[in-house]
């Protein structure tokens, strides 16, 4: 070894310029255009694991594992409904497009769902008759766009879904590119095969939230007040959000976290706009418990949830349900390693894949491409799905039990502490092993 | 005379087979429950609405071949998601007149406000007055007559169907359209984005012919209007088109 060599310092990666940045500058300057892509934000975010739960000891008094009883069900749009939703547990599927997904992956989601009694929901593309007809609950969504949009739907649906925005792109529209517009797809969208579809961010017939409440009233009418109406929101302002939603006439609300997934969108929407879901799950309640409407107006939240834990601390937090969208792709098989070898040639590693909106998914469930579609099976898919919400559902029963909740809906957030400052700051509860709440305590 | 509580709250006059409906003294959900029962019933197909008032969302949800007349001034979403039945206003109306129709008739005697016909999908709306802005925004099917003037963007993102504007047309009109048909008789202050003027053929003066006669508007001659569609330029992103967007 020569004498320079022996005091050189290993080479060291820049933290500011890293390699993916390096390599998404490079990829900027080859192509001219901005990365479009699906999931949600990659980046570490402040998140449920900075939270943890008190379990009981001799202060509080837990409840048997398997002997005694925490109800999971959950009544959802009982404020206004003549039909409300209920649910056996408080885990839905979020929505997700037929378009983005295929109409196997779409029947899957409603197998999965209806087997464990939870709702599925459409997306940016209407109704299709596979997930109709497969799930026991659905809502519809209504969208910018209203692709497809029609009242013999609207009113086959058991709950409507006005969606303001999404938690991957709060103030965008959506996106789906040409090479998923097959014949099918432009039919029900009303558009020509093989177009870069990007659909509205704003409602086309209604501006500000006093326009929402006549428009509500109106999708009421035309459902003769039968079925709930949720609105979901990107995940924001959510405190005044919430507060207009419900003062404009929402039954449900939905709050979507910069976690929550989306089919495509621009890369730096997805990683730069919106707040993270524990931020906006405190924020949501205090708008609804100012209002006296906490728990008569439901709080369904997303974005980012994973596992039973997520789910308990959503709703230890105060949310009455929680959706998953991310989650249930990755049930059905989505980036899956058994489809490595396919990832590697389209660039991606299993686990990383998310160019959704090429519609050359191997798994077969984010593409209309129809050789691709017959590697996923709907009924082993929803199969998988339902498994997944029993554990979910579980594990969340496993740790409200441990907090002596007989009830998934009576955890509160006297149950929890943060690992982290900035957690405690966001999700509003004490730092562990101290009485500190960043923000509203003095230290 | 004759009158029955058809559904909750609603007092139904019955003269000579047309059911009369007095805003003044019954609830617009009254009303929208007693048009959507006769999906079912057709028992009485003829419809007049007494004292709108502006009052919104009235005649929404419609399922049936009815003859609704509304006698006055309609606020939002009036004829909203429209199927088959025919609703004239006898006066004007608010934003989003006729939202999302799927077929039959509205008519607006006076003048519509903006989103008339917003992502209309069939059907005819006509309006004989004036429309306000972003008349058949987001269309997908729907023909739409307007005997004066449009607003601002009107057919923005429209995708399919056809808009008719016998006045003039205001700033952006076809913004960012797919394949929606524009013919307008007077000026255009200015074309949105990917818009552009066609050259008018044969089936396009056919087109209107046909439409002026379904409107009811015999004294338009198609060879007075100038037709706009999209120049296909935007279907597809590329980068060399992006400071049109």
């Amino acid at each position: 070894m020569s004498e320079k060599r022996k005091y050189m310092t290993v080479p060291r990666e820049s933290a500011t310029f890293d390699r993916s940045t390096m390599s998404e500058i490079r990829r900027a300057a080859d192509t001219g255009i901005y990365d479009i892509r699906g999931a949600g934000a990659k980046r570490k975010l402040p998140h449920f694991d900075d939270l943890l739960f008190l379990g009981a000891s001799v202060s509080r008094y837990p409840l048997e594992g398997y002997r005694e009883k925490c109800n999971t069900s959950v009544t959802l749009g009982d404020r206004f409904a003549k039909k409300p939703i209920e649910l056996d547990i408080p885990i839905t599927i979020a929505g997700m497009s037929f378009g983005a997904l295929s109409a196997y992956a779409k029947e899957a989601l409603g197998r999965g769902a209806s087997a464990v009694g939870t709702s599925t929901t459409t997306g940016d593309g209407g109704m299709t008759e596979e997930e109709r007809g497969q799930s026991t609950k659905l809502v519809y969504q209504y969208l910018p766009s209203r692709y497809g949009m029609n009242p013999d739907d609207l009113r086959k649906a058991d709950a409507i879904e006005v969606v303001l925005g999404q938690g991957a792109k709060p103030g965008g529209g959506g996106m789906l590119l040409g090479q998923k517009i097959t014949d099918r797809v432009a039919k029900m969208r009303t558009l020509p095969k093989g177009v870069d579809q990007r659909s509205a961010c704003r409602h086309p017939d209604w501006t500000g939230p006093d326009d929402l409440e006549v428009k509500l009233r109106e999708l009421r009418e035309i459902t003769d007040w039968q079925v709930p109406i949720y609105i979901k929101v990107g995940a924001t302002r959510t405190y005044y959000d919430v507060k207009l939603a419900v003062k404009a006439g929402a039954d449900v609300i939905v709050v979507d976290g910069m976690q929550g997934g989306t089919a495509a969108t621009q890369d730096v929407f997805i990683e730069h706009v919106g707040i993270p879901t524990m931020a906006a799950i405190p924020q949501a309640v205090q708008a609804l418990q100012e209002m006296g409407m906490h728990r008569k107006v439901q709080l369904i939240v997303s974005g980012g949830i994973r596992n039973g834990a997520d789910v308990a601390k959503c709703m230890a937090l105060g949310a009455d349900a929680v959706a998953i969208g991310t989650a249930a792709m990755i049930a059905l098989g989505d980036n899956d390693p058994k489809w490595e070898e396919e990832y590697q040639k389209l660039g991606s590693t299993a686990g990383s894949y998310d160019d959704w909106h090429e519609g050359r998914d191997p798994a077969g469930i984010s593409t209309q491409d129809p050789e691709l579609m017959k590697r996923f099976d709907p009924v082993e898919g929803g199969r998988r799905l339902a498994n997944y919400l029993r554990v979910l559902t579980l594990e969340a029963q496993t740790l409200a039990r441990a907090c002596g909740k007989n009830d998934l809906r009576n955890l509160e957030p006297e149950d929890l502490v943060a690992l982290t400052v900035e957690s405690a700051a966001m999700a509003r509860v004490p730092l562990a092993g101290t009485s500190w709440v960043p923000g509203q305590h003095n230290f | 005379m004759t009158t029955n509580n058809l559904a909750e709250n609603t007092a139904v006059e019955t003269v000579a087979g047309v059911g009369t409906v007095d805003l003044a003294k019954s609830s617009v959900r009254s009303l929208n429950q007693a048009l959507h029962d006769q999906h079912d019933q057709m028992a009485i197909t003829q419809w007049e609405v007494l004292n709108p008032k502006g009052q919104h969302n009235l005649a929404v949800g419609l399922d049936a071949k009815l003859k609704v007349d509304i006698r006055g001034h309609a606020g939002y979403y009036c004829a909203g998601m429209n199927k088959e039945a025919e609703v004239t206003v006898h006066g004007n109306t608010g934003q989003g007149v006729a939202e999302n129709m799927m077929s039959g008739v509205v008519r607006i005697k006076g003048s519509a406000s903006s989103a008339a016909g917003a992502t209309a999908h069939g059907g005819l709306l006509v309006i004989e007055g004036d429309a306000g802005s972003r008349c058949g925004i987001s269309m997908k099917g729907a023909d739409i007559v307007v005997r004066g003037n449009v607003g601002h963007m009107s057919c923005f993102m429209a995708q399919a169907g056809t808009l008719v504007v016998c006045g003039d047309a205001g700033e952006a009109l076809g913004d960012s359209l797919y394949e929606v048909h524009i013919y307008v008789k007077g000026s255009v202050k200015s074309l949105g984005a990917d818009c552009i003027e066609k050259e008018m053929r044969p089936e396009h003066i056919e087109e209107l012919t046909e439409l002026f006669e379904r409107a009811g508007m015999d004294d338009q001659d198609p060879r007075d209007f100038k037709r706009y569609g999209s120049a296909r330029q935007l279907y597809n992103f590329k980068v060399d088109n992006a400071g049109a967007y």
